[in-house]
């Protein structure tokens, strides 16, 4: 009987230490995939309270001075192909010079994010989306690189990836087909820090950039504009652009 | 339907017939193997760019949609507005609608930068986009049509024709005003006018007769079917006023551009600075397209030879006009800062320049060749034509 009994007991016991063993194996990878991700709760999700903004100097920012455009590609994983036509830019120093007076300005480009978009106005998939908290997006999984963004943003802020793209970087994934825009460096805001143009700007002691919360009254960017005068550009289209420039 | 016609369908199997769907076969593979080459590099092989993002096959997916629209105006004209002479072609009208629409619509998909996502474009509708409308708005076209036409083909529902016909119409009425408006709603400098709407409703009904002629002689010319005066004299004031109506949107467009101070610039460009697209407009939209058409169809007696003519220099004129309007428009800078010389790595400033790809030529021209392919196998399959065309004018007399 006992070593009957004994017998009974070892095969519960390896049974589960086997079932305790493959529920480890299996559900173990999946914890630690999500302390990796470090997904936000539901509640801690961006809030419309925010509108996330740039106010861009452009009496500090000097002609021919791209840190802006290099630290955008370096954090994207945006790369040179030669093609030029057919190269993603995100951002692009635009050189202005006044057809009247002569005076010359240089200019970062890059999407608006505005409060109205029209490439989420057109997108036939929804695949163009406006975060709660103002930054507009492209949704790869579901853009299908149909370019009527491209034709309605009248900032030209958009570009088409024209071939395969190896060598990624993780945080902002990219396709061939879909259609892309600066982020505001969403990954990078998320974990509470500056997009990279910006920090770049600041780094090289620039400081033509600034960004913040344009809806919170004690933020420097929301002092900077209710204080000095700005304007957005063709603010005759009433797009209402998260992006404002000092200094035109 | 008059019971004086008897339908018949493309006679065959004959080798013509086979010979005809051979031929058409060759541009079809020939495009087969374009979209699965640029499908497969991705857009890098055509020659688009991040500042042409439509090209060529969208000037033939546009043209084909907007001619479709058209060609329906001919059934429409039969079953709304009681015009008996275009009865007896009805159905070859909706039939011409539907396999030209589909052409299109087929050039429109493959030229997605992802066109593996097909599914997601039907089954994902952002509904405040009019451009996701649009693809409710296109099947809302083809399933009228179809019921129109299935109305028309079956004896028992000959009754309920013209309420089908009245939804089409409405149908039709929506797919046009809407193509107008996704250029007039547009904040480019060569759009941003709600004139387009009228205007491509114009465009539509000349593109649409045109191609309908050519292909009903077409039609008749391969069986000797016979063709009564009355419906080419119909045909052709259709055609002249079309042609006329557009010509009068044209200048309408470009005159009130160039008038006011604002858009003027951007009518130079078209009017004089384009190059190729103030050649393509002069020469083929202008001239060939609408001028010398209504020279040849000005006269009260015109031959079929003159007609077709008129009708072959309309479409081409029309291809011009779609290029003009969609390259052209895309070519001509967007001005971010108005008053101010602007330059960048991206281009700003600048004319871009554009140069179609084989490829892309290849894929627009299979594009035409499903529509007639469709067209050839739909007639070979429904008795859709009279055999006598002229039976109702001796009918009616």
């Amino acid at each position: 009987m006992n070593a009957d009994g004994n017998e009974a007991l070892s095969r519960r016991g390896f049974l589960a230490i086997s079932a305790a063993t493959l529920g480890g194996v299996m559900l173990a990878p999946g914890i630690r995939l999500i302390e990796i991700a470090g997904a936000r709760a539901p509640e801690q999700g961006v809030s419309k309270q925010v509108r996330w903004g740039l106010l861009i100097d452009t009496n500090k920012c000097a002609p021919g001075c791209d840190d802006c455009v290099k630290a955008c590609a370096t954090e994207n994983g945006l790369k040179q192909s030669g093609y030029t036509r057919t190269d993603a830019q995100w951002i692009r120093k635009v050189e202005l010079k006044d057809k009247r007076t002569g005076r010359a300005s240089s200019v970062p480009v890059m999407c608006q994010h505005c409060e109205h978009p029209p490439c989420v106005d057109v997108c036939p998939t929804g695949a163009s989306f406006k975060r709660a908290d103002g930054i507009v997006l492209v949704d790869r999984h579901i853009c299908i690189g149909c370019r009527y963004c491209m034709m309605a943003c009248p900032y030209k802020a958009r570009s088409i990836v024209f071939e395969a793209i190896t060598e990624q970087n993780p945080d902002v994934p990219r396709g061939q087909g879909c259609a892309e825009a600066c982020t505001l460096c969403v990954h990078r805001v998320d974990r509470e820090q500056q997009p990279a143009c910006v920090e770049a700007c600041t780094k090289a002691g620039h400081n033509a950039m600034l960004f913040g919360d344009l809806n919170d009254p004690h933020s420097e960017i929301a002092q900077r504009v209710a204080k000095y005068a700005s304007t957005q550009i063709r603010a005759d289209f009433k797009l209402n652009p998260g992006v404002r420039y000092q200094g035109l | 339907m008059g019971a004086s016609f008897i339908y018949r369908e493309l006679a065959g199997p004959s080798p013509r017939y086979w010979g005809l769907l051979a031929l058409l076969g060759v541009p079809l593979a020939l495009a087969a193997g374009a979209y699965f080459y640029m499908e497969h590099y991705g857009h890098i092989v055509t020659g688009m760019d991040n500042q042409i993002v439509w090209g060529v096959p969208h000037v033939f997916a546009l043209f084909l949609v907007v001619a479709a629209t058209g060609v329906l105006n001919i059934a429409m004209a039969a079953s709304v507005f009681g015009k008996a002479v275009y009865r007896p072609v009805a159905p070859l009208s909706a039939l011409v609608s539907l396999a030209i629409l589909t052409g299109g619509l087929a050039l429109l998909m493959l030229d997605l930068g992802r066109s593996d996502r097909m599914i997601v474009a039907i089954t994902q509708l952002n509904p405040e986009s009019l451009f996701a409308l649009r693809v409710i708005f296109y099947d809302g076209f083809m399933a009228s049509v179809g019921v129109y036409l299935w109305f028309l083909l079956e004896r028992r529902m000959n009754r309920y024709i013209k309420p089908a016909a009245i939804v089409a119409f409405l149908w039709q009425l929506l797919l046009i005003t809407t193509t107008g408006l996704e250029f007039g709603f547009n904040f480019r400098a060569a759009y941003d006018t709600l004139l387009y709407a009228p205007m491509f409703i114009a465009y539509a009904a000349a593109y649409g007769t045109a191609v309908f002629v050519l292909i009903l002689f077409a039609v008749c010319a391969w069986e000797e079917r016979p063709l009564p005066e009355a419906l080419s004299g119909r045909l052709k004031k259709l055609l002249g006023i079309s042609v006329g109506a557009s010509l009068f949107f044209t200048v309408l467009f470009l005159g009130s551009k160039y008038e006011l101070v604002r858009s003027r610039e951007v009518a130079r460009f078209f009017l004089f600075d384009g190059g190729v697209y103030t050649a393509l407009l002069w020469l083929g939209q202008i001239a060939l397209g609408a001028v010398v058409p209504l020279a040849l169809l000005w006269r009260a007696q015109i031959s079929r030879a003159s007609l077709t003519a008129a009708s072959a220099l309309v479409v081409l004129g029309g291809l011009a006009q779609m290029y003009v309007t969609l390259i052209g428009g895309q070519a001509y800078p967007q001005i971010l800062f108005p008053g101010m010389l602007e330059s960048s790595s991206f281009f700003d400033g600048e004319i871009h320049p554009y140069t179609p790809s084989v490829p892309e030529l290849l894929l627009s021209l299979g594009g035409v060749a499903l529509a007639a392919a469709l067209i050839a196998v739909a007639l070979r399959a429904l008795a859709l034509l009279p055999e006598r065309l002229d039976q109702a004018a001796r009918a009616q007399a």
